[in-house]
């Protein structure tokens, strides 16, 4: 854990987090989008009936 | 700069189809998890980073920046099923903060003397075991059995509705020291109380060296009384802070390997999408059946591990590492179907209706 540990700025680190925030976004746009285009379909084959869950 | 990004992304596309696989498919297994308990990201991805040969730097760097990536993502689904108390979770990450650094300055000072590796280890085993043993016990006691699934209309439950355990309810009645702060789920409690309650956690996380959410979940639905989603949730948003601040730390002295950190997180997008989905379908009981079991696994896996540490055999230092994983996809596997079973039964209970 980082606890109080004060960071200095380092633009190599920042970029490297950004890139993980940008994809984890990105990723969760992504599967939502994806999750309403087939989530239905999905949902009845899995369960039988549509389901917004 | 960017080259190196782009360089990193480029190496993980020529990664061999396997590694990448096996990184997908763990990072889907940690992600349910992640998204159903709001937890269980450190103790499973950096182990597994060591056991594959990856330095510690590495291994606990990558692991932590994993670790805010699927929190980031899991938090944003938190977020739209109205499951995160910003408020509270802002007064958390102060007193956290606080008990972080006592914690490790706790280390530092047993360090000194000798002693910290074994009492760690011991305050880690009897910590997990008791939490663990604490939750299945009350889990089973208000299911009558638990069955850990089935009550279809927890979907639909207001926050409100969710019963507070009585340690809860006692500490509610009798700290009120103001001021008080009224929180998501109709529930009002003294602002020290959440202090200290983030405070102690904090101070476990930091002289453990682990996220911490195993502790603070718990924390927050028996002292402060929060309701099982909203305590789920609003660890998830700290622990975007806690790791965001963390990974940036390990960054900066190159030990976050996108190569790892890339394709475990598209795996757990995924598993964190369908964790989170899981909190509004199985009931609190269900959960906390998987959290108490996942608790008590991992305290006989640390237990086991240990023995075989200072023993110097190295097979229980592995068979505690299988255990764990073993655990974390059964109890992932488990998430899934409790859902789909739940799901089922409520679909089988509307069809005559509808008729």
């Amino acid at each position: 854990m980082a606890g109080l540990e004060v960071p200095t700025w380092d633009p190599e680190a920042a970029i490297l987090i950004g890139a993980v925030l940008l994809e984890a976004v990105l990723l969760y746009v992504g599967y939502g989008g994806l999750e309403k285009l087939i989530g239905p379909r999905l949902m009845k084959a899995l369960i039988g009936g549509e389901n917004n869950a | 700069m960017l080259d190196m990004v782009f360089n990193t992304l480029s190496g993980t596309l020529s990664a061999s189809p396997e590694l990448l696989a096996l990184f997908v498919g763990f990072g889907l297994v940690v992600g349910i998890l992640f998204g159903f308990f709001g937890m269980g990201g450190s103790f499973l991805v950096t182990p597994a980073l060591l056991m594959m040969g990856y330095p510690a730097r590495v291994a606990v760097g990558s692991g932590m920046a994993f670790v805010f990536g699927t929190a980031v993502i899991a938090t944003l689904k938190h977020h739209d099923l109205g499951q995160v108390d910003y408020k509270l979770g802002g007064i958390m990450i102060a007193g956290t903060t606080l008990g972080i650094e006592v914690g490790r300055a706790s280390v530092f000072y047993l360090e000194e003397m000798g002693l910290a590796g074994g009492i760690i280890s011991v305050v880690y085993v009897l910590l997990l075991g008791a939490v663990g043993l604490m939750v299945t016990r009350d889990a089973l006691k208000s299911d009558g059995g638990g069955s850990g699934g089935g009550h279809h209309d927890e979907a639909d439950k207001d926050l409100s509705e969710y019963e507070i355990p009585d340690i809860a309810k006692t500490i509610q009645e009798t700290v009120r020291i103001p001021p008080m702060v009224n929180l998501r789920g109709d529930v009002t409690v003294s602002l020290w109380v959440i202090m200290a309650v983030a405070f102690v956690t904090g101070l476990l996380s930091g002289f453990l060296g682990v996220g911490g959410g195993f502790i603070r979940m718990p924390a927050m639905i028996y002292a402060i009384g929060a309701p099982v989603p909203v305590a789920v949730g609003t660890d998830l948003f700290e622990i975007v802070f806690s790791g965001g601040i963390g990974s940036y730390l390990y960054g900066q002295g190159g030990g976050v390997d996108l190569g790892i950190v890339v394709p475990l997180l598209f795996g757990s997008a995924l598993g964190a999408r369908i964790g989170s989905a899981a909190t509004s379908v199985v009931d609190s009981d269900g959960i906390k059946i998987y959290f108490g079991g996942m608790l008590l696994a991992g305290a006989v896996a640390v237990g086991v591990g240990e023995v075989g540490s200072y023993l110097g055999i190295e097979i229980l230092e592995t068979i505690g590492l299988v255990l764990v994983l073993g655990a974390a996809v059964v109890v992932a596997a488990a998430v899934v179907y409790t859902s789909l079973r739940s799901l089922r039964s409520t679909r089988s209970q509307q069809t005559p209706a509808a008729d």
